[in-house]
This record gives structure tokens, sequence and C-alpha cells, in this order.
């Protein structure tokens, strides 16, 4: 394989491989060789305790089977209000999440937005996916007190960060030729997004959507442990209180409702294509 | 109608597409750009409604200025005219209504075309030119369940119901079979020759170009080569346009005249 064959003759009866990915010999094993001895070193520094994880079996022992018994009755009042709570700041922070991701979107996507508000959008959409849920939960629930208003806002701002993004990577990977006839008509800003992008990036916006009323619906039942409202503070207590089978019994009920966003999801995609 | 002078386009890499082209297009004219890939024939119908920007130079439409127009004036400029696009273009997602009603989104405000409320004569035109074209039927069809022709003739439709004075037409028929391809290029200049409108159109094959236009234009590295009648394409001056090949075969002009009209096919 030397540099200097290139004619046809010269190149006939040669066996061929791949370029490696790293062109230089010396980088490409030094590279495999550090991540082997890294691997190694990592996963002997983590420390297991054997004698603490054997006692640790018993509980998880009456963890599990206490699914066995799930108890929904005596603390129904309890459940019930938590997951009416908690899906009330699933949707509404959906909803509005989606709808302030959806300016920043457009925003934050290279090929219809100017420079400066490029900047800026992304730079929003840094901070939201920087700051994570629990922390900005921490944070409010320290400003606006325990309560599912401070869980409401965190997955509101949570949306932006996660929906803004995905949507402006779509938007950069549309079919420029579909844009480019509309705004050879003479449309308007306004009249091309809507005729010329929108269209192209509407299911993946409705997938995502769902998607992230979904994650929403699943991080309300975290927020709780951190005094930010919904089912999660339920199951918190629940937990403080010893209560497995009443754990178990919210558990089982977050599994059916997710499931449940699952297949909706599935069925509104289909429709959109 | 239309006058380009010294129309130069550089990209950011340094390939220089156009290098100072003059031209002028009278009202009514059908002209075809002809010239090997990477000539810039691209290039200069883009850099006439600016979805390209040009580097210096002068694109006249009538006695408007095109290149320093801001943003309103350039897309009131833009409505005068019409773009028809190799790979047709159409917004995929939308029906063929949607499709043709968007060659109305310069002339219409911003709500209306949301909500889709466009103006009765709007909507009765693209029925009109949808008819003429032959796609009535199709109308509520979603675009990409149509076939190529057909959805070249709904950019067609597009492109006439701007009401535009010119027509840019990039590639019409480079995805298309030969018939289709004469049915799509006869149907432009019928409707140029029913409506008066000038056109430019960039196209690789040379026969078909021979036979319908009224004028040929050659590129080569961004440069005019060619500038003359259909008939006056010898051999010597593809030549110079393209570089040596046999062109015998090129321009035969074809015997067997086609009795296939787009009206007969479409009835």
């Amino acid at each position: 394989m030397s540099a200097a064959a290139t004619d046809l003759d010269s190149m006939l009866g040669r066996r061929w491989k791949r370029p490696p990915l790293i062109r230089r010999a010396w980088l490409r094993w030094t590279l495999t060789l550090g991540g082997l001895v890294y691997l190694v070193l990592a996963i002997a520094s983590v420390e297991v305790n054997w004698s603490r994880v054997y006692e640790g079996l018993d509980r998880g022992a009456a963890f599990i089977m206490s699914f066995a018994r799930p108890d929904f009755v005596s603390r129904a009042g309890d459940i019930w209000e938590g997951l009416l709570e908690s899906l009330v700041m699933t949707v509404a922070a959906s909803v509005v999440g989606i709808l302030i991701s959806i300016p920043i979107g457009l925003g934050a996507a290279r090929n219809i937005a100017p420079l400066p508000v490029y900047l800026i959008c992304r730079s929003i959409v840094a901070l939201s996916r920087a700051l994570q849920e629990i922390i900005v939960a921490i944070l409010l629930v320290a400003i606006f007190g325990f309560g599912p208003l401070a869980g409401f806002l965190t997955l509101s701002f949570a949306t932006i960060g996660f929906l803004s993004k995905l949507l402006a990577e779509d938007i950069e990977a549309m079919d420029k030729t579909q844009g480019e006839a509309i705004r050879a008509t003479g449309a308007r800003w306004t009249q091309w997004i809507n005729y010329g992008v929108q269209p192209q990036v509407m299911p993946r916006l409705i997938g995502l959507s769902m998607y992230r009323l979904d994650i929403n619906f699943r991080e309300s039942a975290i927020l709780g442990l951190v005094g930010a409202g919904g089912i999660g503070a339920t199951l918190n207590t629940a937990f403080d209180r010893y209560e497995f089978d009443t754990a178990a019994a919210i558990l089982l009920v977050i599994i059916g409702i997710v499931m449940l966003l699952e297949y909706l999801s599935g069925l509104i995609r289909a429709r959109v294509r | 109608m239309l006058r380009l002078k010294k129309l130069v386009k550089t990209y950011k890499t340094g390939d220089q597409a156009l290098k100072a082209v003059d031209l002028e297009v009278p009202k009514g004219q059908v002209l075809a750009l002809i010239g090997p890939s990477g000539a810039g024939k691209s290039t200069l119908i883009r850099c006439i409604n600016r979805l390209v920007e040009p580097t210096s130079g002068e694109v006249w439409l009538d006695d408007i200025e095109l290149t320093h127009l801001g943003a309103g004036a350039l897309r009131r400029a833009r409505r005068k005219m019409g773009m028809i696009f190799q790979e047709y273009a159409l917004v995929e997602r939308l029906t063929v209504m949607e499709n043709v009603l968007s060659g109305r989104l310069g002339y219409v405000g911003f709500w209306r075309s949301l909500t889709r409320r466009f103006p009765q004569s709007d909507v009765d035109e693209a029925f009109r030119l949808l008819d003429r074209v032959g796609l009535l039927a199709m109308a509520d069809k979603r675009a990409d369940e149509l076939s190529g022709g057909q959805r070249q003739r709904v950019g067609i439709a597009r492109a006439l119901i701007q009401n535009p004075a010119l027509l840019l037409v990039d590639e019409p028929t480079a995805s298309l079979d030969p018939k289709t391809s004469r049915q799509i290029m006869r149907l432009i200049c019928e409707l140029c020759a029913e409506r008066g409108l000038a056109a430019i159109i960039n196209i690789h094959d040379v026969a078909l170009a021979q036979l319908f236009v009224q004028r040929v234009i050659g590129l080569r590295f961004g440069a005019i080569e060619f500038d003359g009648p259909p008939d006056a394409l010898s051999p010597e001056v593809l030549t110079t346009i393209y570089g040596e090949e046999d062109w015998q075969a090129t321009i035969k002009k074809d015997e067997d005249a086609e009795d296939d009209s787009v009206e007969e096919e479409l009835a």
C-alpha cells in the first residue's frame, strides 16, 4: 500500500483494506491501550462490600415480595390525590414547555435563524440541558415552597431544553429545495415556516412531544422526592413509613400509566406520517 | 424585460460560478440555458431571484434592479418570477391544492395563509390551472402520492399561479422519462406562449431544447460561449461549450414527429 502506487496495473492483485480511522499507528495503539488500562482500573476501583450486600438482600426480598401483594386500598386517597397532581403537573408542563420550545427551536436552527438569534436560542437550550431536573426542582422548591407549582415549573424548563434542541436538529436536516420553492414564491418569513418548514418537521415534533409527555410523567414521580409534589411525594412518604406494599401499588400505577402513554403515542404516531 | 449586467458569483470556497455574465431576455422569449454540469446554470437562475446572492453585477426586471432590494421589495419582485425545479421541490406533506396555492403566498397575508382561507379568485385560478395541466382530480391528494410527471405539472401550476412575467426553470426534465420530458417541455412552452411569458430553461438535453425553444445560450465555466437560434448549434459550437465529443447523434433532428400531445394524453 505505498502511497505512490496510483496506476491501475500496480494496484491490480493487491489486497485492499479500509484505511483505519486514526492514520498514525502509534497514536492508534496508544489510544487503544490507554482505553483498556483505564477500563480495568475503573472496574477495579469500584468497591463492593459483600457483607452489606448480603444483609441488604433481605430488604430487597421484602420489597420485591410486596409486589405480590400491593396495597392499593389503605392509602387509596393519598395515591389518587398524588396521581391527579402528577397528571395535572405533567400535562400543564408539557403544553407550556412545548409552546415555548417551538419558537426557541426555530431560533436554534442554523439554516433558518440569523446568527445572533441562533446564539441566544442555543444558549437557552444549553442552560436548560445543563441544569438537571432535580437541581432545578430543589432551587424552585426553595423559591416557591413545597408543592406542584415547583414541579410544574421544573418540568416546563426541562422540556424546553429537550424539545428545542431536537426540533432544531430536525429543522437543520430538512430538505432545502422544498423550502426554497416556497421562498421563490415571494412568501414572507412566517409563511415560509408555515408552508415550507412546518410540514416537514410536524411528524417528528408530534412524536417528540408525546415522548416528552411520557418523560415528564416519569420525572414527576422523581420530583416528589425533593418536595415538588405529585405522586413522587406520595411514594416518598410510603418509603419513609416502610409501607412497601403501598409503595409497590404506586409503582405499579406509574408503570401502568407509562405503558398507557407509550401505547397512546404509538397510536398517534401511526396516524401522523 | 430581464437584463443581467456583469453578473458575478463567487462562492465562499473561491469557485467562480459566474464571470461577468451579460444577458438580455425580451418579453415572451423562451430561452434554453445549456452547458456542462458545474458551468453555473443553476447559479445563474438562482442569482436572478436571489435564492443565491450574487457577488456583484446587476439584475434588472423591467425597471427594477433586484440585487439591492430589501426583504419586502424582494418578496414583491419574486412574485413576478415563477420558479420550476428539478426533482419538483413540492412540499411533500401538503396536498396538491396547498402546493399550488402556495404560489399565492406572496400576495396573501400570513393569517389567511395559515388558516388556508385563500381568496376565492385564487382558489378558482388554482382549479383552472390544475385542469389545464390535467390534474384536477388530484387536488386533494398529497403531493407524495403523485408520479414524477404529475408532480412536475403541480410545480408548473404553482409557478404560474404567481401570475409571473418570467419563469425560471431549473432542469425540469432531469428526473423524467423521455416521453414525459417532452410533454413537460411542451406544456411549459405552450403556457409561456399563451401567457406571453419569458422563460429561462436550464436543460441538459440539447436535442430536447432544440425542439422547443427560440434561443439557446451556452454556458461554460461561468461565461457565455454561445448565443443564438437552436439551428445554429453545430458540432463545433457544442465542442466549444462542452468539449470534444461526437455530436452527430445529439443534434440529429427527430424525424418521427410525435403526435402524442399533452391534451390527448390527459383526455
